[in-house]
């Protein structure tokens, strides 16, 4: 990070959503700064993949603010969220099931092409210009996902890890600043697990972009974060260094419960 | 950039394929061998036509938006009786035939396609079966409209409309509208348009104004409906509001789906063959709508994707087989819809 | 005399509204069950129709009350809603909401064609079924028989809440929706369960037929269809799959017509019925009484 006090990249303040009678997410804080990596943890159903919808304009939050470089981000949609810089994966994975793989990240790519529905009938210099450089730039991502050669697979035929690399490539098709990832290791084999965790540092490599994660796989999460908050019924219970973490009481006990010795026989 | 140089090829293929077809009509129609049942077959061509462009419009929505409206015929009326109502203030004004026939279209696409959009607006924010039933309802609010407007005939048949729709103008027109939805679908905008269909979620978080792109790709597949409306007006040059009710739009939408959701080959075919199959089966009158019904069933019971699925014919793939001496009894059905 | 009209509108808005909702009854059965619009289901009336108009007099004539003529249209009507499940539907299920949909409106087709071909294209009238007068009421002339159709509906619609919520086979078919798989590992024969909700929607549609020939003795090849839309109608503006919800639609559609009908435009008020419909979907797309649930992400 730069030495001056620079102002996060995404930064949450106070975020609190309420479903009727049932606070999923209290007061929820967090800030990212220029290419850190935060892990998010927490038992199933902590709420973090509600946070993840109130960060992406899926969810709008009951309470408090959420700001991209300064900017305020509440009340804006889906899709101006990810035009703003924040782009994310799914948990349960969400592809364009029937459409190719490369298709996939040219969807994401669409914001950044400006061909008139004129030029897509009358077929002019532009259009073959614009889809040409989409083509490449999007080979480009597939390979760093290492699915260049699937190009032009339907997604659903792509087995399960292969498909989460490709929502991956998605999502940094949208060139973003923000990447959400939610449990993008959920289903993997080891192997798989470890292609993915050289993906991920490639990608923060090469784009210098911030990452907030989602992972239940805690040795992904201890080994790649550099700070990981921990959240339990909605409400933060812990910040910290993953080693602070590892040690922390009430993080063991949200996890494993509070009579240790019942648990762990 | 220009355009790559087989691209070109394949286009260039593909628009003297559609020229002999046309040749071959015209040949068809000009040796007179159909003798005194000329005009009858050119009236039963001329019918596909004007239904491969509803058809095709329709399969805009179901099979690249993957939704589905019960009230196309209410749009085709909008664009028939704005055209019809145009055509007739100016008949005889000095204007050409050709030059009428083309105005009163874009007339009746756009009269349609801002009725698709106001509609849309709203009704988008549905999905699934209940944009189904808000479609209808749109429909017939347009049709009992147009029963109570003086204009439009207050109920009656409208007749009188200037004869402009003939099956070689009909054809071209349904090449050029096959040929831009094509285009259309196959673009960024297609690609898409696709993508809310398969998950509109995941569109959205791809950075896609899913509702932009949804009313759209419905205004666009209703200003199409207005241009087959105002073929349909100027080849029957007379209409009753009740001829665009709810079973001609079902009969539209199974149009779509027997030919295969998605296929704009499905589309040619599928209306080609269900519009004229009703004349063609005239002298069994009584039993042959019993019959298409059952086709219908068995089609949805052993194809549910539609005969064709989402295959498109393509005229270049038959020539590069044929030089390759792979082609085996592959029939040539020629057409607008390949790249 | 205003006062009297107003009273009159109310009855027969309600007596219309009671017999779309027993036809919207039937929608919401099939539709609560396997998520599909049977556009069929207006055209199980007009079987029902025809089978009263030949069977009606059959009764007459052997003494014996015209409206047990029912028991013909109701054993008609099962067999046909059944025939149609089982030949048609239960091949496409599982080929998606498309595939079904198409079906419907081919099974649809089918039956008004059969229909032309047995019965011909003339109308027919169906011999009078009810012989109850009418009594005075606020100065309004106000037959029984439709205190009869509203009463018979309120009846079906509490006898089908009770048999949902309380029997096994209706939690049977409350289960099925919610997860066709679980069902099945649960021992309910899911196919079973769709048949028997056909049977049911179809014998409603035969006592539909009943009240509708009671008010309306005439019976077309197309009665079904434009009728069957707009309780399809009613049911959706309720809450499609919600009992109470289809009755309450339906009466509302009935009143809505009759009363712009009289008071406001007698050839504008098809096009108020659905406006209304556009609307409430439009602010609740759920329906009146439906839940609203959104997608999870």
């Amino acid at each position: 990070m730069s030495d001056t006090a620079k102002e996060p990249v995404l930064k949450a303040q106070h975020l609190s959503i309420v479903f009727g009678s049932l606070r999923a997410v209290d007061d929820f804080s967090l800030e990212i700064g220029e290419s850190e990596l935060v892990g998010l943890i927490g038992p199933n159903g902590a709420g973090k993949t509600t946070v993840f919808n109130m960060l992406t304009g899926v969810y709008q939050p009951t309470e408090g603010a959420y700001f991209l470089c300064g900017k305020k981000m509440n009340g804006k949609k889906a899709h101006q969220v990810v035009a703003a810089g924040v782009a994310r994966t799914f948990q349960n994975i969400r592809l364009f099931k029937k459409m190719t793989v490369i298709e996939n990240v040219k969807v994401a790519m669409n914001m950044h092409m400006s061909y008139s529905i004129l030029a897509s009938i009358f077929r002019t210099p532009k259009y073959w210009k614009e889809e040409a450089e989409m083509d490449a730039k999007a080979m480009e991502l597939l390979k760093i996902v290492h699915l260049a050669d699937k190009a032009d697979y339907v997604a659903e035929n792509l087995p399960y890890g292969q498909q989460r690399r490709l929502e991956i490539a998605r999502a940094l098709a949208t060139g973003m600043k923000v990447l959400l990832l939610d449990e993008p290791a959920a289903g993997m084999n080891p192997t798989e697990t470890a292609e993915l965790l050289d993906i991920i540092n490639v990608i923060r490599e090469k784009f210098k972009i911030s990452v907030l994660l989602i992972e239940h796989d805690m040795s992904l999460v201890m080994k790649i974060c550099e700070r990981i908050q921990v959240i339990d019924y909605g409400i933060t219970i812990a910040c910290g260094t993953p080693e602070e973490i590892a040690n922390n009481p009430r993080v063991i006990e949200a996890y494993l419960g509070k009579d240790e010795e019942e648990v762990l026989c | 950039m220009k355009m790559p140089k087989e691209k070109l090829i394949s286009y260039l293929i593909n628009l003297v394929g559609i020229v002999v077809l046309f040749l071959l009509f015209v040949a068809l129609f000009q040796s007179g061998v159909l003798g005194s049942r000329t005009n009858y077959v050119k009236g039963i061509f001329t019918t596909a036509c004007y239904t491969i462009v509803l058809v095709a419009s329709l399969n805009l929505l179901v099979g690249i938006l993957g939704e589905f409206s019960l009230g196309h015929a209410g749009f085709m009326s909008v664009g028939a009786y704005a055209s019809a109502i145009f055509t007739n203030a100016l008949a005889g004004k000095g204007l050409s035939d050709l030059a009428l026939f083309v105005l009163a279209l874009i007339i009746g696409g756009v009269a349609a396609g801002i009725a698709g959009l106001l509609v849309g607006i709203p009704a988008l924010r549905l999905r699934g079966d209940y944009l189904a039933i808000v479609t209808v309802a749109f429909a017939e609010i347009i049709r009992v409209a147009f029963c109570n407007f003086a204009i439009t005939g207050g109920g009656r048949t409208i007749s009188g409309i200037t004869k402009l729709s003939n099956f070689y103008w009909c054809f071209w027109v349904m090449v050029i509208c096959v040929t831009i939805m094509y285009m259309f679908v196959r673009s960024r905008f297609g690609r898409t348009v696709k993508a809310i269909r398969e998950d509109y979620i995941a569109a959205a978080a791809s950075g896609i104004n899913v509702t932009f792109y949804k009313v759209l790709t419905f205004t666009i597949s209703a200003f199409f409906a207005g241009i087959g409306g105002a073929m349909y007006a100027h080849y029957m040059t007379a209409m009753i509001p009740t001829n665009f009710n709810f079973n001609y739009s079902a009969e539209l939408l199974t149009e779509v789906i027997i030919g295969g959701t998605g296929s704009f080959t499905g589309s040619i075919i599928g209306a080609a063959f269900l519009s004229s199959l009703p004349e063609l089966m005239r002298q069994f009158s009584n039993y042959r709508m019993l019959a298409y019904s059952i086709v219908l069933v068995i089609v949805m019971i052993f194809r549910p994707g539609g005969i064709f699925g989402s295959w498109e014919f393509s005229l270049v793939r038959v020539l590069k087989k044929a030089k390759n001496g792979e082609l085996f009894a592959k029939k040539n059905k020629g057409g607008a819809e390949n790249e | 005399m205003a006062f009297s009209l107003f009273i009159q509108s109310l009855i027969n808005g309600l007596n219309q509204g009671a017999i779309y909702a027993l036809i919207a009854l039937g929608y919401t059965m099939v539709y609560g069950i396997i998520r599909m619009i049977n556009f069929a289901h207006g055209d199980f009336i007009m079987v029902g129709a025809y089978t009263l108009f030949y069977t009606v007099p059959l009764m007459i004539n052997h003494g014996m009350p015209a409206w047990l003529a029912v028991i013909f249209a109701i054993i008609v009507c099962v067999v046909v809603g059944v025939a149609v499940e089982v030949i048609a539907y239960r091949p496409v299920r599982g080929a998606g909401s498309l595939s079904a949909l198409i079906t419907a409106l081919a099974m649809s087709l089918f039956l008004e064609n059969s229909a032309m071909v047995l019965f011909g294209p003339n109308p027919k009238s169906v011999t009078k079924i009810f012989d109850l007068g009418s009594v005075e009421f606020l100065g309004a002339k106000l037959q029984v028989k439709y205190l009869l159709t509203i009463g018979i509906g309120l009846l079906m619609m509490v006898a089908l809440t009770l048999f949902v919520k309380k029997t096994k086979l209706g939690k049977a078919m409350r289960a099925v929706p919610q997860d066709k798989q679980a069902a099945t590992l649960m021992g309910i024969n899911v196919n079973k369960i769709i048949t028997i909700t056909f049977a049911i929607g179809s014998g409603l549609a035969a006592v539909a037929a009943l009240m509708y020939c009671s008010t309306y003795p005439r019976c077309t090849i197309d009665m079904g269809s434009m009728m069957g839309i707009k309780a399809f109608i009613a049911a959706v503006l309720g809450g499609i799959g919600i009992i109470p919800g289809a009755m309450l639609g339906g009466i509302i559609v009935g009143l809505v017509e009759i009363f712009v009908k009289v008071y406001v435009s007698a050839s504008w008020y098809e096009a108020i019925t659905y406006s209304l419909l556009i609307i409430v979907l439009l602010v609740k797309p759920s329906g009146i009484l439906g839940k609203n649930v959104g997608e999870k992400v």
